[in-house]
């Protein structure tokens, strides 16, 4: 039916006024909001307020707690008094998720490993959609011999579990520098984690889209513009490309939930984010020696992971809800 | 009888089948041997039930499907043989207008993008190119011609009617000004009263501007008004061809006299005739008439020889033994 108002919304306005009438989808914006902005201000955290250096080990430091010099290493409970174990959390400026092995600030590594673990799979679900936005609508659109090729190869990749193939490829880069002619990757290149990532989640991703294409090919309108004898690269970008779009929109956030987790667990196997760089996955390895006596360096950065993906999960469901619902009257 | 301008001849198509992994056994055609002609300015209305073939009929005369064999002229060339972009740049000649107004238009453009489309793909097309003004110019004659306004320009589909969406669908296929328009059921999704007034606009372009229509409809009622010829389909094949008068009023073949007999007619009292028995899968003969399975006056003959389109006085008719 005809709006009462003069007003006319276009359905990507429509969307986005459903999706701020939706309470867990601002939830999760704010949350991701506060994690982006917390990470981004980590270099300030660390010089102004736990002036510490989260990229230098140093084990001989000693921060003045409550009154008394304190030494970030501390030697175990056991009677013999044999070896060392980090400070752990001292809930005040320094310090205060407590040490890592090395005598780092494990609260600034945490901000400083975010940045990473966000950048990594922010940046792997933008060029994992778009790799899978070129196969899924090529294979969708055209059919036939294309549709099959380029199905069968997606089902190849699917076959393999996805971490083991993301570790196999980790595990080649990461041995030693990457030549591709003229220029050469570095192993600790966070490119390489990026890619990688992405690669392995492109099947995820162009199955949907694939699906929302062939249904599309179908669709009169395309139809209509075939018989305006419309080119097939203008029905790609005119027809077909806007009406995918809310399906690309709405994998962005699962798709960056699931590369956050891949990107965690590469780093946590040591061939993701290279030492002396962070991410939340590293950080968790740090944490693993210390699981019975200082829980909290493994803890944090576990807890970031579950809020961060969470949230982007959320706001994933909230997207297909402001995006799918039917438009206007039908 | 006025200049032929498009004439189909033996078109076949036959969907599914084929496929080593398919379910389905064996494929019945969709099109078996259809030849049919359109003179210019005349509309031929295409009924019968479905599935019997119509819409791949009127979507074959324009090639928006491929045909198994046969051949489609349009003003005496044969669009099947064309190539790729011959085709495209002969399609300005021939638009379509679909049954279901909101599937036609992209929801995600504006309507004034929408109807600016024909003129910037063929923008080339006469030469000069078409500037933004003068593609204005256009797109309002054309709102004028079909009953809108500029301020559905700014609209997306889903705000404005089902009548208006298929104005919109109208303006958009004469906007190259083409001699064809095959219509596939354009007012069966619109309410009773838009129906009549959608058709009177159809009607009255026609007139306007010269227009060839190969009507497309499962509803006598408006094929009535509308078509000069009738070509009844069942299983296919066109069972009965001719003027409407003739066709409607006198039908030759026991199916069109069926289809009719299923309408209601609200100037008779209402009484249940002997019609045609109900669909039964695989009824349809292979070898002699296809409507043998389903015929009140089927005889043995009918199921040995299949009865060719054949006939005179404006009227040809599929039958052994034709009513009238």
């Amino acid at each position: 039916m005809m709006p009462l108002d003069a007003t006319i919304l276009s359905p990507s306005r429509l969307a986005l006024r459903r999706l701020r009438r939706d309470p867990s989808a601002l939830a999760a914006i704010a949350v991701l909001a506060l994690v982006t902005l917390a990470c981004l201000a980590a270099g300030l955290y660390a010089r102004h307020v736990a002036h510490t250096d989260p990229f230098t080990s140093d084990v001989a430091a000693a921060i003045t707690l409550h009154g008394q010099l304190t030494d970030i290493m501390q030697p175990n409970d056991n009677p013999l008094h044999l070896g060392l174990t980090p400070i752990g959390p001292t809930w005040s400026v320094q310090y205060l998720l407590g040490s890592d092995p090395q005598g780092r600030d494990v609260a600034a590594r945490l901000l400083y490993g975010g940045r990473n673990s966000l950048l990594i799979s922010a940046s792997a679900s933008l060029l994992c959609i778009a790799m899978a936005a070129v196969v899924g609508i090529l294979a969708g659109y055209f059919g036939g011999f294309v549709d099959a090729a380029l199905s069968r190869m997606m089902d190849i990749m699917w076959a393999i579990p996805v971490y083991l193939f993301a570790i196999s490829l980790s595990i080649v880069t990461v041995a030693q520098d990457l030549h591709l002619g003229p220029i050469t990757i570095a192993s600790d290149n966070l490119i390489l984690p990026i890619v990688i990532i992405a690669i392995v989640y492109v099947p995820y991703a162009a199955r949907p889209i694939r699906g929302r294409v062939l249904s599309l090919r179908h669709a009169e309108f395309v139809t209509v513009a075939r018989s305006l004898g419309v080119r097939e690269a203008r029905i790609l970008l005119r027809d077909i490309l806007p009406n995918v779009a809310p399906t690309l929109i709405v994998l962005a956030p699962l798709v960056m939930a699931l590369a956050m987790l891949a990107e965690s667990a590469l780093s946590f196997l040591s061939i993701g984010v290279q030492a002396p760089a962070a991410s939340w996955g590293t950080i968790i390895n740090d944490g693993q020696g210390l699981i019975y006596t200082r829980p909290m360096v493994a803890i944090a950065p576990g807890l970031a992971i579950v809020v961060t993906v969470l949230a982007l999960n959320v706001l994933g469901d909230s997207l297909r809800d402001a995006l799918d619902a039917r438009e206007g009257d039908r | 009888m006025s200049e032929v301008l498009l004439e189909a001849r033996d078109l076949t198509k036959t969907y599914g089948g084929g496929g080593l992994l398919s379910r389905r056994r064996r494929a019945r055609p969709a099109l078996d041997h259809v030849s049919v002609s359109v003179s210019r300015g005349e509309t031929l209305g295409l009924v019968g039930e479905s599935g019997c073939g119509k819409s791949t009929l009127g979507r074959t005369l324009l090639r928006l499907h491929e045909p198994d064999s046969g051949e489609v002229f349009f003003e005496g060339r044969d669009i099947i043989a064309l190539s790729a972009g011959d085709m495209r740049r002969l399609r300005p000649e021939m638009q379509m207008v679909f049954q279901d107004s909101y599937a036609a238009l992209n929801p995600k453009r504006r309507i004034g993008a929408l109807l600016a489309e024909p003129m910037r793909v063929h923008r080339r097309r006469a030469g000069a190119a078409w500037t933004p003004a003068e593609i204005a110019e256009r797109i309002d004659e054309l709102l004028d011609l079909v009953g809108l306004n500029r301020t559905h320009l700014q609209r997306y589909a889903h705000e404005m009617s089902g009548g208006q969406r298929q104005r919109v669908n109208i303006a958009r296929a004469l906007m190259l000004s083409p001699k064809l328009i095959v219509a596939d059921e354009p007012v069966s999704a619109l309410d009773v009263s838009i129906q009549a007034q959608v058709v009177n606009l159809l009607v009255d372009l026609q007139q306007r501007l010269g227009l060839t229509y190969v009507f497309v409809s499962h509803d006598l009622g408006v094929v009535r008004q509308i078509a000069d010829r009738v070509a009844v389909m069942y299983g296919g094949v066109i069972v009965e061809l001719g003027d409407t008068d003739t066709v409607l009023h006198r039908p030759a073949h026991p199916y069109t006299a069926a289809l009719l007999d299923a309408v209601l007619d609200p100037h008779l009292p209402f009484r249940r005739r002997a019609s045609a028995p109900p669909v039964v899968t695989g009824a349809d003969s292979d070898i002699g008439c296809r409507y043998a399975g389903r015929c009140a006056n089927v005889a043995p003959l009918c199921r040995q020889r299949r009865p060719e389109l054949g006939g005179q006085d404006g009227r040809m008719v599929a039958c052994h033994f034709p009513l009238a």
